[in-house]
């Protein structure tokens, strides 16, 4: 039951097969069971419970109100929760209780679906390896599977989740959710989702509001959806999808088809494959998922292209600069007058300034603060943030000409390896590996492109790889029926469960994740 | 020698938009309630807010730009500008930075020149922008308890002002200063009051024409435009610097009867970003322009507040000269004096007398005694009492220096009719002639002397006998039949 999609769940509810409450407690029971996992800094059991009982009855009087209701789902920590702590897993809102919901979480709740818990993150969102919270790091649930302790050896180190979504990866993946909600700044959804093996979609800037996220760069932030399919995605970004007042970027949605076509012919698709996506460090692994998934298109009868982004290779470098600048920017609030840590420091206002954003902040927030007002200065601005954006257009352009010339969508790995070692990924600084991790999903965000990373295959270590897929902005609904031709195609394992998985899974040691 | 040292003053200008709500958020804006009691999520900056645009705002800002003949920018955008400070919750400010809402303006302005009162000097000066932006909030500082209060309902949206350096002068600072406060009441973008809704900082240098500008000072907290007229004493403040040869530095002063210093500027530490959560702010010139799909009852077009514009006091003052025949100076205090120019119009319906016979008792009687109390015409004496006093005088039943007796014992009884008064005081004038004779025969009997002097040719004299009539019938004899009867 738990292994279920949630359009498989949703249907479940109406023929009565499962209780939404009865799911609500196998899914916290789960998480009790998973707890080593670390993937949930708060767990709203009593609240989920309640909110289950709720739908159950709607359920029991023939009048759900979507198809999410009652279906369990998980929210990062960096989404504002009425009532519900929501602490950006740093030490600055340890303690902070928001007052409201977050649009994308009001929206869910709204379709009556059963909030079970806020999910573990690298603090404010800064990080590829959620490994640099106040919570402590998250582990993969893949780390515990049979594959990956058969060919890694029974004394291997646990694997990171990726990040800085890697909570509600992991949460999606060890299933004690149907669906969760990340953050995507430059890969925050898609790097976890890869090395996690779910589906994790980053849509077109605008089209989901940002009102209740905690910014990391504004102009970047998109909410994720984390799903064990593709078809789910579709389902949720219906739910999410549209225009806020309270948020004025956003933009009115194209679709309003929650499904996907059930058959997709690609024989009309054009797939780009980007030649300087190639890059340094590309394991042999995830080489060859690649080549073997363009292959598939191209035996399908889909005309597969080789294309040039050129400016792609600036995007980290420049992405830095502007992310650092509003993060210098977003996080001037937290200085403890209206709400979060305010250090006992009271000689002057300054003094508790500084001493509060000390003790609040880690090192790698403090560092982009730093670092951040640098390329903000008056003599620095034009030579740092002005050329930033620069170059941020030439990299929007490259998109717009290859989408210009006839390509659908671009195919590219989503991660350079499979998920790493957690004392390895330690041995290098936040910093680096953020410009490593996320080289081949940051353009997305620098362009507000839809982009989506569909689970393809286990490494020769036993752990997934991750693929991803580019749509045009606002194509979001055709790049997910590519994405679930994909997922169909490639055949990718259910997690095999190990041990303590074993224990408790109610079906076998391995569990459908689609059908 | 070389030349003498002048003045330089800019302005720049915070004035307090007069809206329902804020300018990013949906809380209520209100005079004088409970601290922090109208604070929106967004107002106290809790994380994961994001700003909204208030349109009634942005009309405001679009209709004070068009009464000062600025250039509408079709496009603008939103900038942070980013220190910390107690009131400023976000840690930075949303405002207009890399291009406002509104630039390339000029201000007419008029006062009474210092040598002659009476002369009237046209001036202007050029609005460089108007941006909008966000108020911080308010800090009270309790010394006691070393304990600073914060109160969050002030972040109501504002627009800045900015004048180019072209003032030399205290006066023509004030003078600018209260034509555009006229301007923005008539307007009603802002209330106009300078404790808090009209801010004015003051830069102000000094140099030798032809020179570059010397290093300017910032002076705040002008809380009034007679205070605004006299903080100008940095001009001599920093004349005297230079003179002695000292520097000036480059700080911001508190007006505290004398500018004193404040704190040192903090030049390098104004960090600017793009405000990332709004999308460029665009206005359209006239509904032909709208792009389709574009709800026109939710866009700001140009056009429509244009033809709203209501008659501003330049008009105002133009339209009194040609309608009453009145003099330019006279049609400055009407319109520049709140309040009065209404009374004079109201006044004018109602009496039958001459524009220029009124306009002084306006001007001179009833403002004087308003300005003598520190009153404002909230009506110590109505427009139709007035008119009342002015047509007895008119059809000669008192004389003019008993009207003015009249007229002050009106101010005083507070709700008499002139009527009552000159019945109840016996001002009225003496027409019978049979009383009168025997009142100037009693004179020239008593002044003999005097009578001669008249005889032999001296009229001076006769003013005299005339003004010893008037001192027997208290004023009230009919002074044309009085001299009649004289010779």
């Amino acid at each position: 039951m738990l292994g279920l999609t949630l359009k498989e769940v949703s249907l479940a509810f109406r023929e009565g097969r499962i209780s939404p409450t009865e799911l609500c407690r196998k899914c916290l029971n789960r998480i009790k069971k998973t707890q080593h996992l670390n993937a949930y800094i708060t767990v709203t059991d009593e609240l989920s419970l309640t909110q289950a009982q709720e739908s159950e009855r709607r359920l029991q009087r023939g009048v759900p109100k979507g198809p999410l209701d009652g279906v369990p789902f998980a929210v990062k920590d960096n989404f504002c929760t009425k009532n519900v702590r929501t602490t950006c897993a740093s030490r600055m809102l340890k303690d902070y209780v928001p007052p409201f919901n977050a649009t994308v979480v009001q929206k869910l709740l709204d379709q009556g679906a059963v909030l079970m818990g806020k999910t573990n993150m690298d603090e404010f969102a800064m990080g590829a390896g959620s490994t640099d919270g106040a919570f402590g790091p998250v582990k993969n649930p893949w780390s515990y599977t049979e594959p990956y302790r058969t060919l890694a050896g029974p004394e291997a180190d646990w694997v990171i989740a990726g990040g800085s979504s890697g909570g509600s990866a992991a949460a999606v993946a060890s299933l004690t959710s149907y669906l969760a909600l990340g953050s995507d700044t430059g890969g925050s959804t898609r790097n976890p989702g890869a090395l996690c093996g779910v589906v994790a979609f980053k849509p077109t800037y605008g089209l989901l509001s940002r009102h209740g996220l905690i910014p990391l760069v504004n102009s970047m932030d998109v909410p994720g959806i984390l799903t064990r399919s593709a078809g789910d995605a579709s389902v949720v970004l219906s739910v999410l999808q549209g225009v806020d007042v309270r948020d004025s970027t956003t933009v009115p949605a194209p679709s309003s088809h929650a499904e996907l076509p059930e058959e997709f012919d690609v024989r009309n698709l054009c797939v780009g494959i980007p030649k300087e996506y190639h890059a340094l460090g590309l394991s042999p692994d995830t080489r060859a998922q690649w080549s073997r998934v363009a292959d598939l298109f191209e035996a399908a009868g889909a005309r597969v292209e080789q294309v040039s982004l050129p400016h792609t290779q600036h995007s980290i470098v420049c992405y830095h600069v502007l992310c650092h600048a509003e993060v210098a920017s977003n996080m001037a609030r937290f200085d403890g007058v209206e709400y979060g840590h305010r250090s006992s420091m009271d000689s002057s206002t300054e003094a508790m300034y500084a001493t509060t954003r000390h003790e609040g902040f880690n090192d790698v927030v403090r560092g982009r603060v730093l670092s951040g007002n640098y390329f903000l200065l008056k003599q620095n601005y034009q030579h740092y943030f002005v050329k930033a954006q620069k170059v941020r257009r030439l990299i929007c352009d490259d998109f717009r000409r290859v989408f210009a010339s006839g390509v659908d969508v671009l195919l590219t790995p989503t991660t350079l390896t499979d998920a790493a070692r957690y004392g390895d990924f330690t041995q290098e600084d936040n910093r680096t590996r953020s410009a490593q991790e996320d080289v081949f999903t940051q353009p997305a965000n620098m362009s507000g492109l839809p982009a989506v990373s569909v689970p393809t295959a286990l490494s020769s270590r036993g752990l997934p790889i991750g693929l991803q897929l580019m749509g045009k902005a606002l194509d979001d609904h055709r790049l997910l029926a590519v994405a679930q031709w994909m997922e169909r195609q490639v055949g990718f394992p259910s997690i095999g469960v190990h041990d303590d998985y074993r224990q408790c899974s109610d079906t076998s040691s391995t569990v459908q994740t689609s059908a | 020698a070389s030349q003498q040292l002048v003045g330089v003053v800019g302005l720049e200008v915070h004035a307090q938009i007069n809206s329902n709500t804020k300018l990013f958020s949906g809380s209520p804006v209100r005079f004088s309630a409970p601290p922090n009691s109208l604070v929106s999520f967004f107002d106290a900056s809790l994380p994961g807010t994001l700003p909204m645009l208030n349109r009634r705002c942005v009309e405001a800002a679009v209709m004070t730009g068009l009464a000062l003949n600025c250039t509408i920018n079709k496009k603008s955008y939103f900038d942070r500008k980013h220190y910390f400070y107690a009131d400023l919750p976000a840690g930075y400010q949303i405002t207009q930075q890399r291009k406002p809402i509104a630039v390339d303006g000029v201000l007419t302005y008029s006062y009474f020149g210092e040598k002659k009162r009476s002369q009237m000097i046209r001036k202007s000066v050029q609005i460089k922008q108007i941006q909008l932006e966000q108020d911080s909030g308010k800090s009270l500082h309790d010394d006691d308890r070393s304990q600073t209060l914060i109160d969050l309902n002030r972040a109501v949206g504002l627009m800045e002002l900015v004048m180019e350096p072209e003032m030399k002068s205290g006066e023509e600072a004030a003078a600018a200063i209260r034509e555009l406060q006229l301007i923005l009441q008539a307007l009603g973008t802002c209330q106009g009051n300078m404790s808090g809704q009209l801010r004015v900082d003051a830069n102000v240098s000094v140099h030798r024409p032809g020179e570059p500008l010397g290093i300017r000072t910032e002076v705040k907290n002008i809380n009034s435009i007679r205070y605004l007229a006299r903080a100008i004493y940095e001009i001599q403040r920093q004349i005297d610097a230079v003179q002695s040869g000292r520097a000036v530095q480059n700080e911001t002063r508190a007006y505290d009867s004398k500018s004193v210093p404040m704190r040192e500027k903090e030049g390098l530490q104004d960090y600017f970003m793009p405000e990332p959560n709004l999308p460029a702010l665009i206005v359209y010139e006239d509904n032909a322009s709208l792009p389709t799909g574009i709800d026109p009852s939710q866009a700001v077009v140009v056009q429509k507040i244009k033809d709203r514009l209501p008659e501003l006091p330049g008009v105002k003052r133009d339209r009194l000269v040609q309608t009453y025949g009145i003099l330019p100076e006279h049609s400055f205090t009407l319109v520049n004096e709140d309040g009065l120019m209404e009374y004079f119009e109201t006044l004018m319906k109602t009496t039958q007398r001459e524009p220029r016979k009124v306009i002084g008792w306006v001007t001179n009687e009833l403002l004087g005694h308003l300005k003598q109390r520190d009153m404002s015409v909230s009506q110590p004496i109505s427009p139709a009492h007035l008119a009342e006093l002015l047509k007895l005088q008119e059809t000669g039943r008192i004389s003019s220096s008993a009207a003015k007796q009249v007229f002050q014992e009106m101010w005083r009884s507070g709700g008499k009719t002139a009527w009552q008064i000159v019945q109840e005081q016996e001002l009225g004038l003496v027409h019978d002639s049979a009383q009168l004779h025997s009142i100037c025969q009693k004179v020239v009997d008593s002044h003999p002397d005097e009578v001669h002097a008249v005889r032999n040719g001296n009229k001076k004299v006769l003013n005299k006998l005339i003004g010893l009539v008037q001192k027997e019938t208290k004023g009230r004899a009919d002074p044309v039949l009085v001299k009649e009867i004289l010779q």
